[in-house]
């Protein structure tokens, strides 16, 4: 099982159910898309999150109306610097979808998607908690694993493992 | 959908309720929850999880491992599931790397980690009736816990952190008479399966105290992201093992139990269930068991054996190599969900082309199960708290990571 190389042209991926979908709605929502390894993700523009989700949600042919995770990637130093990462599945076409949005490091914020999955609360609250990342109009943005009084981000890349002693 | 919305900080509102704190270190909780409780008499108005008692930054370690190295940190995660952690790590970082993995490893994998859905109902049943006034089970189920972790001591010397899957196998060839021992063990674990629902499924406390008790329905259970039984109790029909099959699942025959009510009964009823077909699988995988390899054909990712490491300079040579300064992963990033016995336990791993993981996110079951308990709750009498709480199986280790 040799690996297959990464497809990265968004023509090739086109046909892809999602993508289509997303392309169909607002050509400007897909920034990139990525199948590699069997697995696809897409690249969201960070305003239309919310609204991309809802969509993926209602869709009547296969709809991802599961949201499994929410989390985050640190690509410091590099900018952009955060990739908020959703994993959505499809219960009833058994099937996965990563979205992926790219953020600045200075303040990092997007939209929540609580209004569309309540599940999505925890998950981002702990996506604030680990990585400091701001999520507009989620319901009791506090933190959820660290203590309430914890200065810093412990999941960011320039936050030493051993914590600041 | 309004009673979903997330709830706001509890302060004391009007003077017909109170606050009661609830844990973290309460019997019931299953290890260190914290529930606020707004309560108007005996009545739930508000309830509020309370998390993080049991953080340890097992994500943040992991960036700082080699990628072998972060084997055992998984066993510490889900410490009632550890071959299942072990499982869909190994699985992530195997597709990563675009390993086959032999037969008889992936029948291994598959036997051992129904026994380890068994060990962790098997705790689930009996702490669960403990809290609502059943004592017995709990004895029960400890006894033939005790054999189940003997089997796992006989085959990875640990009983509780095993370790046992690594990236490209197994890490011993099973010992001999094992086989025996679990066919012994499928042959007798039905009727004691019998005998723990002899004492509850029938008795009319039981069915008081779980009836209609701590009900969601299976939108609101969708939309919370519940998992595992505490989805299919509310007659959602999804298993990762049946629908989305990984390390051949999909040669094994096994029935998905499914209830409809969505109650604590209902959740109940689903985990029985499945302790039958699980017993079902393990005897099938015994049965089967394919004859070859434990190990991939990867001498820079897999350990060689001691014995040619006595005899072969390259071997050796490998070994040095891969203890010292681990092995490098392609660039790329994998999302792997196995079930766990307790929902979707997904293992996000990044890799930037380096011998440690650039990012390891474990997507925890128990965190979005949690989530589902004050729409639970809500309305309800304070004993059904406990009631509720024991019918989503939480271990805070895994919620907390």
């Amino acid at each position: 099982m040799a690996l297959e190389p990464a497809i990265t042209d968004l023509e090739q991926l086109k046909s892809h159910p999602a993508i289509a979908k997303l392309i169909a709605w607002n050509p400007a929502a897909v920034q990139a898309a990525k199948f590699d390894r069997d697995e696809i993700s897409i690249y969201i523009e960070r305003s239309l999150i919310r609204d991309a989700c809802e969509l993926l949600r209602d869709e009547a042919d296969c709809p991802f109306n599961y949201l499994a995770d929410v989390t985050c990637v640190d690509w410091f130093p590099s900018e952009p610097r955060f990739e908020v990462i959703y994993h959505l599945l499809s219960i009833t076409k058994k099937e996965r979808v990563r979205l992926k949005v790219r953020l600045d490091g200075s303040s990092p914020a997007l939209d929540s998607v609580t209004p569309v999955w309540p599940g999505a609360n925890y998950f981002e609250r702990e996506v604030y908690d680990l990585f400091g990342v701001r999520f507009a109009g989620h319901p009791y943005l506090r933190r959820l694993l660290m203590p309430e009084d914890w200065e810093g981000y412990p999941l960011r890349k320039d936050y030493p493992v051993e914590g600041y002693r | 959908m309004a009673h979903l919305s997330p709830t706001p900080a509890l302060e004391p509102g009007q003077d017909r309720t109170m606050i009661l704190n609830m844990g973290p270190h309460h019997p019931s909780t299953h290890g260190v929850l914290r529930l606020i409780l707004e309560i108007d008499g005996e009545n739930i108005v508000r309830i509020m999880p309370d998390i993080g008692y049991l953080h340890t930054g097992i994500e943040k370690t992991c960036e700082a491992k080699f990628y072998q190295q972060v084997v055992p940190l998984t066993d510490r995660i889900d410490y009632l599931c550890p071959l299942t952690n072990n499982l869909c790590y190994v699985l992530a970082v195997e597709k990563l790397l675009g390993l086959e993995i032999p037969p008889k490893a992936q029948w291994m994998r598959v036997m051992l980690n129904e026994l380890t859905r068994i060990n962790s109902h098997l705790v689930w049943l009996g702490t669960h009736a403990l809290d609502i006034g059943a004592m017995t089970v709990f004895l029960y189920c400890f006894r033939e816990r005790e054999d189940i972790l003997r089997l796992f001591e006989m085959v990875s010397g640990q009983r509780m952190m095993t370790s046992y899957f690594r990236i490209g196998g197994l890490a011993l060839e099973p010992p001999l008479g094992f086989s025996e021992k679990v066919r012994d063990f499928a042959k007798r674990f039905p009727s004691k399966v019998d005998e723990y629902e002899n004492l509850l499924t029938g008795n009319p406390i039981w069915g008081m105290r779980t009836k209609g008790v701590a009900r969601i329905t299976a939108e609101d259970a969708i939309a919370l992201g519940a998992s595992g039984p505490t989805l299919r109790g509310s007659g959602v029909d999804f298993d990762l093992r049946r629908d989305m099959p990984y390390s051949s699942y999909d040669k094994f025959k096994f029935k998905v139990p499914v209830s409809q009510d969505g109650d604590v009964f209902a959740r109940y009823a689903c985990r029985v269930a499945e302790m039958r077909e699980s017993i079902a699988i393990v005897q099938q995988a015994v049965d089967g068991m394919p004859e070859g390899a434990i190990k991939a054909v990867a001498p820079k990712v897999v350990l060689p054996d001691r014995e040619m490491m006595k005899t072969q300079m390259e071997a050796l040579i490998y070994h040095f190599k891969i203890i010292t300064e681990g092995f490098a992963v392609p660039a790329g990033e994998v999302y792997q969900a196995v079930e766990s016995p307790r929902g979707e336990m997904g293992y996000y791993v990044v890799s930037d082309g380096t011998a440690k993981p650039y990012r390891v996110h474990m997507r925890a079951a128990c965190l979005a199960n949690l989530q589902a308990l004050p729409s639970m709750c809500q309305g309800r009498l304070l004993a059904d708290v406990v009631a509720a709480i024991g019918s989503i199986d939480i271990v805070l280790g895994e919620i907390d990571r």
